[in-house]
């Protein structure tokens, strides 16, 4: 591999040292497409026009390359094409196809860079740019950020466009007619007199013309997909227990697997003995493993048993082993040494705290947990390694990195490693993370010939889940008749990221636009106003969590911004428009005050709470109601309004706002990760359950669609659901709520 | 060997009597619909019917199960041919990951065998044992009821 295409694998680069990156990396490169994968492998009659559309005699195949960890990005993906190509339901096979550079991510780049999604100024779109030249001349085909929408909007339209346009001028071809004569509907090119040749008769006749580029997209008037609530692909199979995910796998003759490594995160196996373990049923070998042991058995449950016999002398955690250690560094991070980069500053905050203008000076501190991702299905991963060629059955968010990660293991080129991406049973950004992906790979390779399926125990999951960060906001804000009139926000927690990226073998220099996400773009004028990101030296490992920095800034300035307000003697809601200066977040504020009934009385003992975030470029605005019974706080409705330019499927994007909320909501109500002994002290559900059905409320979503840019809403609903939520406690029984988890502090019903 | 009646057919399996049904029925009988996700009973992924009630298989060794009658998520219903609660499911578009799916499926269909009209409290009750990390709360309850009415006029 070339030096270039080594540096841009290895490293991406944000913020001014993109901009120079971009300029050395020249025009024609980013310019050219990579290959398009499909064309390696065609059989005879068959065509492809692009890496998404693959036609043959016997089918069609669209390659839908985001991973589906629930989110129903396949079904999503395969929509957008389908919308162009004129394919209904049915009529066509969906596939995540091999990975590839040309699944890169085009629409990632957007909350990369350090200014606001909607910043359309020359800086934000030289580093854009930049950035997602990166992206693409390293081939990054990556699921997250909440980008499938983005990514796919245009280019998976235009993939279908291009296939439909080229098997109509095929069609013209063959039967001699005008091409603009032709029509398509239902999988086959129309005539004008009604007869239809299907697609799949007109595969090989389009082989042979190069692909028609100059398409033109369909006016939103002829959609007849998008905008209307679809079938999901896997529904019927989710329904009735016949969707196979990655642990459900068993491929004839593999040989079960499980591992536990040091439960101090990056720790050293010292020595271990299994002599115990070795002579348990059905027990086939016991092998080392990077920092710990994995045992071969005859099926999951011996192997769980053997390997929990297995006595092990684990090294010391390198980091902190106690939680106060970790409070601590958070504490007395917020310094000049470790000012990360001061992100907004606005008028003159410290002339301002000093006169405070007559108003009232709150000093005001939050605190958010660690929490982990804990996706319901168990990690797990079927590799083997034959001859020249390795196959890992896996779901993955960084396919490619998954693929080189093996390839290092392994010591095979990257080309021969073959990545099956899975539906995975939930992410939530823990598939972000290789640990199935290397163990399953590392046994694999002391056992060529061998199927190995490995699966991790619900225990082994969550001692290795590298949780959200912890991080803690210190506030002043000044705040009088005339409103707010100062805000000095310092937010203190480690980089995610940086943790996370690192480990994916690209670290990520600069600033980083995560610790202070949902804060320094914080749609609010406020005539003085500084947003100072401080960076904890890195801790326990952590990792990008459904809605990543947003998660944490978003509970610490909602929070605040609701104190000042009230300390104002202004109404939470009208006190928050009166602020707010970007048109498509007063438009979620409104419509969440309507939806609500905001200034219509409530019952004795019920409170309602607001909150704005925007994050990954989505503003969402949610009202909470709650009531106190018998000292219980009891969650009754949820209202909610995100604005995302066009929602592409109703129930979809209705299913991913409410899971969004829930998520919010039951993390920052029922769950935090805490050390000891630099092990994790929550090792199962029962310890960090998130929401159940009993505590869900009623909610209500609305999903508004100026037609703008398209976003997305995987992660955005997040943000404001715990802010949202201690605002409504406040109102509801007068008591502040600073820190989460909120169960701490309060009962729930 | 320890034998019990699975999906209306007799079974014969030799495997430990320690052995909890979930794994018998993933890892030796190759029925995958009934899922792990915890080990501990905390969050029904691997609920089945024993007997006519909504168990944890992850907590029944084999042992406990011989002569009995066990229906799992592929005995209730298949794609060509759904129960009504996976009807009910398909209707109202309940999954996003899935994963926890087939457990709310045999606890619901538990639920309606013995309370065809339940209320939200009869609801979130009967089904606050089975977690989903991804929040379909508000899809369960509406399919939940859509599969109670479909139940209730297949009786009249």
């Amino acid at each position: 591999m070339g030096r270039l295409a080594t540096l841009t694998r290895r490293t991406f680069l944000f913020g001014s040292v993109a901009l120079a990156g971009g300029v050395a990396f020249g025009v024609y490169k980013v310019k050219q497409d990579p290959d398009n994968p499909l064309a390696d492998d065609l059989a005879a009659g068959e065509v492809t026009f692009n890496p998404w559309v693959l036609i043959g005699p016997d089918g069609i195949t669209l390659i839908a390359p985001h991973t589906d960890v629930g989110q129903g990005a396949r079904s999503v993906q395969a929509l957008l094409i389908a919308e162009e190509l004129d394919l209904d339901a049915g009529q066509f096979e969906v596939a995540p196809g091999k990975p590839s550079p040309a699944y890169w991510n085009t629409a990632m780049a957007l909350d990369a860079v350090p200014f606001p999604p909607d910043d359309q100024g020359f800086a934000a779109r030289a580093a854009r740019g930049a950035v997602g030249a990166m992206l693409k001349l390293s081939g990054q085909q990556m699921t997250g950020g909440s980008s499938t929408v983005a990514d796919s909007w245009e280019k998976l339209r235009r993939a279908g466009a291009v296939a439909r346009e080229t098997l109509k001028l095929a069609a013209a071809q063959k039967t001699g007619e005008a091409v603009d004569t032709l029509s398509t509907a239902s999988g086959a090119v129309v005539l004008r007199d009604g007869r239809r040749i299907p697609y799949t008769e007109l595969a090989a006749a389009a082989a042979k013309i190069p692909p028609v580029e100059d398409v033109s997209l369909r006016p939103p008037s002829a959609w007849r997909l998008i905008g209307k609530s679809s079938l999901r692909l896997d529904i019927v199979a989710k329904s009735t227990g016949t969707q196979d995910f990655g642990i459900d796998l068993m491929p004839e003759g593999a040989i079960n697997a499980t591992v536990r490594f040091n439960p101090r995160q990056g720790g050293a196996l010292l020595s271990y003995d299994d002599s115990k373990a070795r002579s348990m049923p059905g027990v086939r070998q016991i092998l080392p493993v990077t920092g710990g042991v994995a045992v071969l058995a005859d099926n999951t449950w011996n192997a769980f048993q053997a390997i929990a016999a297995v006595q092990c002398e684990w090294g010391e955690a390198p980091y902190p082993p106690e939680m106060a250690q970790h409070w601590a560094a958070v504490e007395s991070s917020f310094t000049e040494e470790r000012l990360d980069k001061r992100w907004r500053d606005d008028g003159d905050v410290q002339a301002a705290l000093a006169s405070a203008g007559g108003g009232e000076t709150l000093e005001l501190e939050y605190r958010a947990p660690y929490v982990a991702h804990a996706p319901l299905e168990p990690l797990s991963a079927v590799c083997r390694v034959s001859g020249e060629r390795v196959d890992i059955w896996a779901s993955h968010q960084f396919p490619r990195m998954a693929e080189q990660l093996v390839a290092d293991i392994t010591g095979l080129p990257v080309e021969q490693v073959y990545l099956h991406n899975l539906y995975s049973g939930g992410s939530f950004g823990h598939r972000l993370e290789f640990e199935n992906i290397r163990y399953a790979a590392e046994i694999a390779s002391k056992l060529p010939g061998e199927t190995i399926k490995l699966t991790f125990s619900r225990e082994e999951d969550f001692a290795h889940d590298f949780p959200r960060q912890i991080g803690m906001a210190r506030v002043r804000v000044v705040s009088g008749e005339g409103g707010i009139t100062a805000l000095d926000i310092g937010i203190a927690t480690p980089s995610a990221v940086t943790s996370q990226m690192e480990r994916a073998g690209m670290p990520i220099p600069g600033p980083d636009n995560q610790i202070p996400a949902g804060v320094w773009n914080a749609p609010y004028d406020i005539a003085n106003m500084q947003v100072n990101a401080y960076r904890v030296p890195e801790l326990a490992p952590t990792s990008s969590w459904r809605s990543v920095g947003a998660s944490t800034g978003g509970f610490f300035i909602e929070s605040a911004i609701d104190e000042a307000l009230i300390a104002a003697g202004q109404d939470p809601l009208a006190g928050r428009l009166a602020l707010c200066n970007d048109p498509a977040s007063r438009r979620v504020l409104e419509a969440v005050r309507d939806m609500s009934g905001w200034n219509d009385p409530l019952p004795p003992g019920h409170g309602r709470g607001v909150a704005l975030v925007v994050s990954f470029g989505t503003p969402v605005a949610e009202v909470v109601e709650v009531s106190q019974q018998d000292g219980r706080i009891r969650l009754e409705k949820v209202f909610m309004a995100a604005e995302v330019g066009k929602v592409v499927d109703p129930i979809n994007f209705e299913n991913q706002a409410a899971g969004g909320v829930i998520w919010g909501l039951g993390h920052a109500m029922n769950c935090e990760i805490t050390y000891a002994d630099g092990m994790a002290q929550q090792h199962n559900f029962h310890q960090h359950t998130g929401m159940r059905i009993n505590q869900c409320p009623q909610i209500v979503i609305n999903g508004l669609e100026s037609g703008g840019r398209i976003t997305g809403i995987g992660e955005p609903p997040v943000p404001p659901a715990a802010p949202a939520l201690a605002n409504a406690i406040f109102a509801a029984t007068g008591q502040r709520l600073r820190e989460m988890p909120f169960s701490k502090f309060v009962d729930f019903a | 060997m320890t034998g019990f009646t699975l999906n209306g057919t007799p079974v014969e399996v030799d495997a430990p009597e320690a052995m909890p049904l979930l794994w018998v029925l993933r890892d030796e009988l190759g029925l995958t619909g009934t899922k792990y996700g915890c080990g501990i009973a905390q969050c029904g992924a691997c609920t089945v019917l024993f007997n006519g009630q909504a168990m944890r298989s992850c907590q029944f060794p084999l042992g406990a199960v011989a002569g009995a009658e066990v229906v799992t998520i592929e005995g209730l219903g298949t794609p060509a041919e759904p129960h009504p609660v996976q009807q009910a499911w398909i209707d109202e578009q309940v999954a996003q990951c899935g994963y926890c799916q087939s457990g709310q499926v045999m606890q619901a269909a538990w639920l309606l065998a013995n309370n065809p009209a339940p209320s939200d409290a009869d609801i979130d009750a009967a089904m606050a044992g089975n977690l989903c990390r991804c929040g379909t709360y508000p899809r369960i309850r509406q399919a939940v009821k859509r599969a109670a009415q479909t139940l209730a006029s297949e009786e009249s």
